[in-house]
């Protein structure tokens, strides 16, 4: 397992377009899942011989269950507005990272076969028979987009090409050919309840250990309850929260707040993840089945309020499709959101003038917010429109006494994804996430030279890991990545800490 | 791409690790170092054996706070940490370690 050699992009702080380079990336094919990993997704474990004939049938009956689907194919007017918009391209000068070549892969294998000119005249209209050149192309460039929706941001249709992947993915799974990361951990998921195959002796000893050290650290005994029936709140949350780092300090923080809210809670070992793979890989089958054991572990637990913990993708899942995947869930309290996300829950507490904050506890450092690619552009927090924007920035502004934002046309709804996102974040594609961090180490880069930025914060595990992972390659320190909810975890003041003196309280505004 | 380790053919996966892990042995271990350059000490081993037992318990690899902490408990406050674990297994207390001592590669969103 010799360190691959990757030509890292030199950073200037300002991310220029590049000359394409064609073919830079075609060499990068993620690994393959093995047959039994397919086939407990429910997918065929090799490829039939009439593998070409199932492919267009698989093709055709997304066309048919997803309109948007087919609007999105045939849409494009190739203006080109989206073409120097994705990171992957900015990063690598692969002509086929941009997101309209991306499309096309798959835009011209459904005009030859779905309409009448690309079935009559294909060379007129770009329209070309499925081969085992296109498959290839579908299989690694598919698997170079991390589904983060800038591009449809600037497309002025609005032609999102995350689904366009996610089909992608979707039949290439039916026809035996899936990627080894993701649909190994959804197997995992479906055996064992969460991404990483945590098992519940593992789970109930590491949160042991939490309370342990948040008991020595504070003289508070916070607790980091596990299938507590009867609880109010279930929080579901991403298992990289049990298990990483610096996942696992943004988990002390939520239990902190939960603390000091005064509310009962609970983790659930058989629900023991936020994430859902099943959207990375466009299978609607995959993606609620996995939804269905939030709602079977809420009522199994009684809860009154589903939270969900640091997780983008999770977050889109739960906010935009929860209800229809897994619900009603007429069970639980409607005077508060279905599901909430814990930045909401910690500003609505903060705002409340609930939590005693001493933000000196992180004047160690200068932070900047990463949003995240799922959070800023398919969901909301809050009742206010960009309050996926505005609440964690007020959160960690109201914990951080210095604070500032990457350039714009870098954050919100432009955000820049961290590069690991969408179902890429595995070892053998380490040189697609180190290019594809590119546009975001840059914007880092100019805060830090400017205005002495030291340390980023997100809402996401796959950004944090990804992030963690690459920054060294860029000449920064991995411990510079932070969870939001770990500067919260700094900042509390729980009730009856032994904390050297009277710390003054500070209900404290935006820096 | 298997490894010859004590005259047997031991096959791993893509990535290194073993596919059979009733497969490992020390000299595993010590192969496999020996592929990334690396010399085995007993730095190394009190890792590599604190990860063999909390697996062999939980079935899974230790998270990287458990792993700290217990490495503090044993070896020393000052050796508790990431920067440490890192010190010894450059590519990743978690990967690195985990492969040398025949654990499935931890994978998820980290």
């Amino acid at each position: 397992m010799a360190k691959v050699n990757i030509e890292v992009p030199e950073i200037t702080g300002t991310t220029e377009v590049p000359k394409i380079k064609p073919d830079t990336m075609a060499h990068l094919e993620t690994f393959r899942a093995k047959p039994e990993f397919m086939e407990a997704l429910g997918f065929p474990g090799e490829m039939p011989e009439n593998w070409k004939e199932k492919a267009i049938e698989a093709m055709g009956d997304l066309l048919k269950k997803y309109r948007s689907f087919q609007v999105f194919l045939d849409a494009c007017v190739k203006c080109g507005a989206c073409t120097d918009k994705c990171h992957y391209f900015l990063g690598t000068s692969d002509p086929k990272n941009m997101p309209v070549a991306r499309q096309d892969l798959l835009r011209k294998v459904y005009r030859r076969y779905f309409t009448l000119a690309g079935r009559f005249f294909p060379k007129l209209v770009g329209a070309v028979d499925l081969t085992e050149e296109v498959l290839h192309d579908w299989y690694n460039y598919y698997h170079q987009c991390s589904q983060c929706r800038r591009c449809s941001v600037f497309c002025p249709y609005g032609i999102d090409t995350a689904e366009i992947s996610m089909a992608a993915r979707e039949i290439m799974d039916r026809i035996g050919v899936g990627d080894k990361y993701s649909n190994e951990i959804i197997g995992k998921v479906h055996r064992i309840g969460n991404n990483l195959g945590l098992p519940e002796p593992a789970l109930a000893d590491t949160l042991e250990g939490l309370e342990e050290d948040v008991y020595d650290d504070t003289g508070v005994k916070v607790r980091y309850p596990l299938d507590e029936k009867g609880a109010e709140i279930l929080l579901v949350t991403p298992s990289a929260d049990f298990f990483a780092e610096p996942h696992v300090d943004g988990l002390m923080g939520y239990g902190k707040v939960f603390h000091e809210a005064g509310v009962s809670w609970t983790l659930s070992s058989y629900a023991s993840e936020a994430a859902n793979f099943g959207m990375f890989i466009g299978s609607y089958e995959n993606m609620r089945k996995v939804a269905l054991r939030i709602r079977k572990a809420a009522l199994d637990l009684g809860v009154k309020r589903i939270v969900f913990g640091e997780c983008g993708h999770a977050w889109r899942v739960a906010y935009a499709f929860l209800n229809t995947l897994a619900g009603p869930f007429d069970f639980l309290d409607p005077n508060y959101p279905v599901p909430q996300h814990i930045c909401e829950f910690t500003w609505d507490l903060i705002q409340q003038g609930k939590l005693n904050l001493d933000p000196s506890a992180n004047d160690d450092m200068v932070v900047t917010f990463h949003d995240s690619c799922n959070v800023a552009r398919a969901t909301r927090m809050g009742d206010k429109p960009g309050g996926q924007f505005e609440i964690p920035r007020n959160v960690i502004k109201a914990v951080c006494n210095n604070y500032v934002d990457m350039p714009n046309g870098t954050i919100r709804e432009a955000t820049f994804c961290c590069g690991g996102g969408g179902g890429l974040l595995t070892d053998d594609l380490m040189e697609l996430r180190v290019k594809g961090a590119k546009p975001r180490m840059d914007a880092l880069k100019s805060v830090s030279d400017e205005h002495g930025v030291t340390h980023m914060a997100a809402i996401c595990a796959i950004c944090k890991s990804q992030f963690t992972k690459v920054i060294p390659y860029y000449g920064f320190e991995m411990d510079q990545i932070v969870s939001v909810h770990q500067l919260v975890s700094n900042a509390i003041i729980l009730t009856g800490q032994n904390e050297g003196g009277d710390e003054e309280e500070t209900e404290e505004e935006a820096a | 791409m298997p490894i010859e380790v004590n005259g047997k053919t031991l096959e791993t996966d893509e990535e290194g690790y073993l596919v059979n892990l009733d497969d490992w042995e020390p000299a595993v271990a010590e192969v496999m170092a020996k592929e990334d350059d690396l010399e085995l000490t007993d730095e190394h081993w009190e890792i590599i054996n604190f990860l063999r037992e909390y697996y062999e318990e939980y079935q899974i690899a230790p998270a990287v706070r458990v792993l700290t902490k217990a490495v503090g408990k044993r070896l020393g406050k000052e050796k508790g940490n990431s920067k440490y674990l890192y010190g010894l297994f450059p590519y990743g207390p978690g990967k690195q370690a985990c492969r040398y001592a025949g654990l499935p590669k931890p994978t998820g969103c980290v």
